[in-house]
């Protein structure tokens, strides 16, 4: 503890001091600031006041006579738009023999479209400063458009043209598949890379879509073709099965005006609904070894099938996650990190997903200490369901979830990442004027509740990726359970 | 304040930190709701202030292992991850602080002792060498009253002398080749260039963007468009307060070596500086860069947001009030000027070529 009286310490005149209030710079102090005279408590932090009202912007809707749905969200702060085209599109409709095909039309609907060719795309973005991305996961396909407002009619041209207009000319699929092929051999020389594929498959299997690579296979990208991307952007890319979120310096009559003259026209279409997957049978805690020799530190996967986002365990494993992983302070990163400097970081997360997505526990750790960590791991995997958590860790989770916030809001592309998650999941728009408040209803009985229900370390996959001549005794010795060796696509290694 | 208090109390406030170092600076952030003002100030302030008597041999012996395990993960754990050190080796001579990695090498890390990490705190963690800057819902009376409160009473400490070394040139080319565990060769290439935000340093943003910046840039239309012989292909220049470097990057497919990809690298490279870049690339590039002006003043907090920036500003042209001189930079920039810096700074001027290849597959390198 240390105290500031006593001090005889002359007046700090040196240090500089820059404010700036929303944009506008003040006039910098003057360098020399003289003391108040007042004595600061150094032992006990300040009191501050509560803080002020979450102020959320409102989303406004309307609906195309085609049965695209807008959602629009004004935010005038600044000149620029954020316009997401979210499609019911993503890797869960992946053909169980070509997985990749949802990532991979995305990705061609820019190699060619309307008038324009591949090159003329990538130009005309740039020129309009718009950042265009078009990509897939496995809930939805989505294609955005990040742009000045100064230049949102050429780019909302642009933008219409690789929705509604794409070519998929033979030549551009040629091209974007040998790319692709040669992503995937480079694939096997990033230990955090192949830690996600193997865990992913090792936890699901071949035969549930979350098992699937989101990028595919060496194979299943050798079989990629115009005639299965046009098959597969024909049954899935449809004003019905789609909705525009559009956030930024706009208004709900303009982006319906300009939207219903670049979007009105798009035809709809049957979507069939997406079938159900069940996820397989947890099995009995295993160790999944994937060899990397020489690595200087081990990829730690831990977990099992999670929950769905439909949960409504939801908000219980929001709290119980940020305790655990989801944060600076949380268990896993005090632990492995702070206490035992083994890591530059450990964390937790339940993905949740359209299907039950993976309760994860992660980390890189140093190859010396694997076995070591692993047991770390389990310990307070064990001790969040074993033991109620204490009020003040609960309220500091609670409080930096719900005070923390503002912050998703902040800029169009963030406060469109958190309205998307609404649009893809089918919750309510005024989702988040009450999130705060399910939040603080959490208590500790339904965080060691939702932990029990959720976490079960008697079915936990391990996967270890990491030099096994070095670390394979280490777990041995554990006996958290058999070890077995897989490769970077989570299959049997012989 | 105990260990871990500064993490938990800014969390239990809605609030969040972290820091980074470069070679130049190290920057601080919390981002707090502006109700808890006060609470970064008085965090800060302790640490400022009174963080020397708490560091122990303990303390630095566990943070040293933390630090240790980011080399391990973001460099030696990572393809290609010490590519950038090797180039540093190479660039700079020994006794040049851009000599070495900001990490640090894992012997220097083992070696650090307690009296290096309080050394240098007590030289360079002192108010005479910070700035600070506040941005967000605040009134200006309140929130200067509120520093002054906090970090008034922290003595001066010594006077900093920022180290002046001679500029640098390569009187050669310097090839070299290191072996990784990657299944695909990478080259680099790097030169010295300017300093941030000297003269050229816009303008050689600007030819890094025609050259390599995206889809629709010269090497990534021939080296992986056309071609076919490269996966991905970056180039940026890397201004400091020291010296400055140009880098380019280009990734191999299977089957393809280095030297092929050297080949069109320089044929581009030479192109820009005999022709020049059209006034549409040119224009391109500049309405990027203002793009990219825009989305930044969107975000008070965290890295990039506007109390960083006005921090940064200051750091390298002396007043936090740059943004629009900034953006005027890249307005200026002409064909003409890039054209300029292509010859100058690349085409006339000597470079190091790393090649990364398998390991065992030395044949792979780019052959001079």
């Amino acid at each position: 503890m240390r105290r500031s009286d006593g001090r005889t310490v002359g007046p700090s005149d040196c240090i500089h001091v820059w404010m700036v209030i929303t944009g506008v710079l003040l006039p910098s102090l003057s360098p020399t600031v003289r003391l108040s005279g007042q004595a600061v408590d150094r032992t006990k932090a300040p009191a501050f006041p509560p803080p002020p009202a979450l102020k959320l912007p409102a989303v406004q809707t309307a609906t195309l006579p085609n049965g695209l749905e807008l959602a629009v969200v004004e935010m005038h702060k600044v000149p620029v738009v954020d316009v997401q085209i979210v499609l019911d599109a993503g890797a869960a409709r992946d053909p169980a023999d070509l997985p990749g095909l949802a990532t991979f039309t995305a990705t061609m609907l820019q190699q060619g479209a309307g008038r324009r060719g591949a090159l003329d795309i990538a130009d005309e973005a740039a020129f309009l400063g718009a950042q265009l991305n078009s990509a897939a996961s496995y809930d939805a396909a989505t294609v955005s458009l990040h742009v000045p407002k100064r230049r949102l009619e050429p780019a909302l041209d642009l933008l219409a043209d690789v929705v509604l207009r794409p070519a998929f000319a033979d030549s551009e699929v040629a091209r974007q598949r040998e790319l692709r092929r040669a992503q995937i051999v480079q694939l096997a020389d990033n230990p955090v890379a192949i830690a996600g594929i193997a865990f992913s498959a090792i936890v699901y299997g071949r035969s549930h879509p979350y098992g699937r690579p989101l990028n595919g296979t060496e194979t299943s990208t050798a079989s990629l073709s115009r005639d299965r991307v046009a098959e597969f952007y024909r049954a899935t890319y449809r004003p019905n099965a789609a909705r525009v979120l559009i956030t930024g310096d706009v208004t709900l009559a303009e982006v319906r005006r300009l939207l219903t003259a670049r979007l009105g026209g798009w035809e709809r279409g049957p979507v069939a609904t997406l079938a159900e997957a069940a996820a397989p049978a947890a099995a009995a805690r295993t160790v999944y070894l994937v060899d990397k020799p020489g690595a200087a530190q081990s990829v730690i996967r831990i977990g099992h099938v999670g929950v769905a986002r439909a949960t409504p365990d939801y908000f219980a494993l929001q709290v119980l996650n940020t305790i655990l992983g989801g944060a600076f302070t949380s268990r896993l990163n005090q632990n492995l990190r702070e206490t035992h400097g083994y890591t530059y970081g450990a964390f937790s997360q339940f993905s949740t997903g359209r299907l039950a997505g993976p309760f994860v526990a992660s980390a890189s750790v140093v190859t010396a200490k694997t076995d070591s960590s692993l047991i770390e791991f389990l310990k307070e995997l064990r001790r969040i369901r074993d033991e109620p958590v204490p009020d003040p860790e609960l309220a500091k989770a609670k409080a930096y979830i719900t005070l923390g916030l503002p912050a998703d809001f902040e800029t169009t592309g963030a406060a469109a990442a958190r309205f998307r998650e609404l649009l893809v999941y089918g919750l309510p728009l005024d989702y988040f004027a009450h999130y705060a408040d399910r939040i603080n209803a959490v208590t500790a009985a339904d965080v060691q509740r939702v932990a029990r229900q959720h976490i079960d370390p008697d079915h936990f996959d391990i996967v270890v990726v990491g030099d096994k001549s070095q670390i394979e005794a280490g777990i041995k010795a554990l006996s958290e359970g058999p070890i077995v060796y897989r490769d970077l696509w989570g299959q049997e290694v012989k | 304040m105990p260990t871990g208090d500064f993490d938990r109390l800014l969390e239990a406030a809605g609030g969040d930190n972290n820091g980074s170092t470069t070679e130049d600076r190290t920057n601080y952030y919390e981002d707090a709701p502006s109700n808890a003002l006060a609470l970064p100030l008085w965090l800060d302030s302790d640490r400022m202030g009174f963080l020397l008597p708490e560091i122990t041999a303990e303390k630095v012996d566990l943070q040293r292992g933390v630090v240790q395990n980011e080399r391990r993960q973001s460099y030696e754990n990572r393809p290609y991850g010490l590519a950038e050190e090797n180039i540093l080796q190479r660039l700079y001579p020994p006794d040049h602080p851009y000599h070495w990695p900001v990490i640090g090498s894992m012997a220097d890390l083992s070696a650090a002792t307690l009296e290096d990490v309080r050394g240098f705190f007590r030289t360079y963690y002192t108010p005479n060498n910070a700035t600070l800057a506040i941005a967000g819902d605040i009134t200006p009376r309140a929130t200067r009253q509120l520093v002054e409160r906090y970090f008034g009473d922290i003595p001066r400490g010594p006077t900093v002398t920022r180290p002046t070394p001679p500029a640098v040139q390569l009187g050669a080319d310097v090839y070299a080749t290191i072996e990784d565990r990657v299944q695909v060769p990478r080259v680099y290439d790097a030169w010295h260039s300017v300093k941030a935000f000297a003269d050229g340093d816009a303008t050689l943003d600007v030819l890094a963007n025609v050259l390599a910046g995206g889809r629709s840039s010269r090497l990534y239309k021939r080296l992986v468009y056309e071609l076919q012989i490269a996966t991905d292909v970056v180039a940026f220049q890397d201004g400091g307060r020291i010296d400055g470097k140009f880098e380019l990057w280009a990734t191999a497919r299977p089957g393809h070596d280095l030297t092929e990809l050297a080949r069109v690298i320089d044929e581009e490279v030479r192109k820009v500086a005999q022709a020049g870049p059209t006034p549409r690339e040119v224009e391109r590039a500049q309405n990027s860069f203002e793009a990219q002006f825009l989305s930044r003043m969107e975000r008070v907090g965290g890295f990039g947001g506007k109390a960083d920036q006005l921090n940064f500003y200051n750091y390298f042209v002396g007043t936090p009030d740059y943004f629009e001189k900034d953006l005027d930079r890249y307005r200026k920039v002409t064909a003409a000027d890039v054209q300029q810096a292509a010859r100058g700074y690349l085409v006339d001027a000597h470079r190091v070529v790393l090649s990364v290849v398998p390991q065992g597959k030395p044949e792979l390198a780019v052959k001079q």
